[in-house]
């Protein structure tokens, strides 16, 4: 089974590594937070399933601690474009 | 002894059938993993895009989560899946609805920036955006 989740642990990091070039290309700031929101989620699925594999139940907050870091950079990107300091 | 013999087949079986389950619903939630990344990468619009992400993304996780659950020792772990599931939900809903919106926003201004170039004579400015215009369409 361990090997299993690792296996899948793999999987959605080149899932990650995949999104990471819409980050490079995106034409516009949007696409590329959005890419950046697909990273926070599967990156709690990756350390939900490594904390099975390795035993390590501290990996399950790190992961919670992902969930809500995901939506407090997606909230302050879009005050601080609204704002008017980022340019278009 | 027969009933505890019994006892100890009902609980193979039930290790047996939750190991099923949750590989079954590990694999699942991959596949909807990487049908969303297939997704931001090929969809041509920012609110495709969203779209593509909002939806295979939070599914694929909802399964991962389902199948890892399967695994729990005790109802506090479950308690806990649950918490990062919503959480993430929650978060999710709220941020792609501002994206989109600033992403819809971009997209009329970019459509009367056009209308107002076709009305006006083009100038050496207008050439510019319409480069950078044509660069964005090429990705």
């Amino acid at each position: 089974m361990n090997s299993f989740y690792m296996m899948i642990a793999l999987i959605l990091l080149v899932t990650m590594l995949l999104g990471l070039v819409r980050v490079m290309r995106g034409p516009s700031r949007v696409d590329r937070m959005l890419a950046a929101q697909l990273l926070g989620t599967s990156s709690v699925g990756i350390l939900l399933l490594l904390a099975l594999a390795f035993e390590q139940s501290a990996l399950r907050d790190v992961a919670l601690v992902f969930a809500l870091l995901a939506a407090v950079s997606g909230l302050a990107f879009v005050r601080v474009w609204a704002a008017g300091v980022l340019a278009k | 002894m027969t009933m505890l013999f019994h006892a100890l087949i009902d609980a193979l079986n039930w290790v047996w059938i939750s190991q099923f389950l949750s590989v079954l619903f590990i694999s699942v939630g991959a596949v909807f993993f990487v049908a969303g990344t297939v997704g931001v990468l090929r969809f041509d619009s920012a609110l495709n895009r969203l779209h593509a992400l909002t939806k295979a993304d939070n599914l694929g996780l909802g399964f991962v989560i389902l199948g890892v659950m399967l695994q729990a020792d005790s109802w506090a772990l479950v308690l806990k899946y649950v918490m990062i599931w919503g959480l993430v939900l929650v978060s999710a809903a709220v941020v792609s609805h501002l994206m989109g919106q600033r992403a819809y926003q971009l997209e009329q201004q970019d459509a009367d920036e056009q209308d107002a170039r076709k009305q006006d004579a083009p100038t050496s400015s207008a050439d510019s955006i319409a480069s950078t215009e044509q660069g964005d369409k090429a990705c």
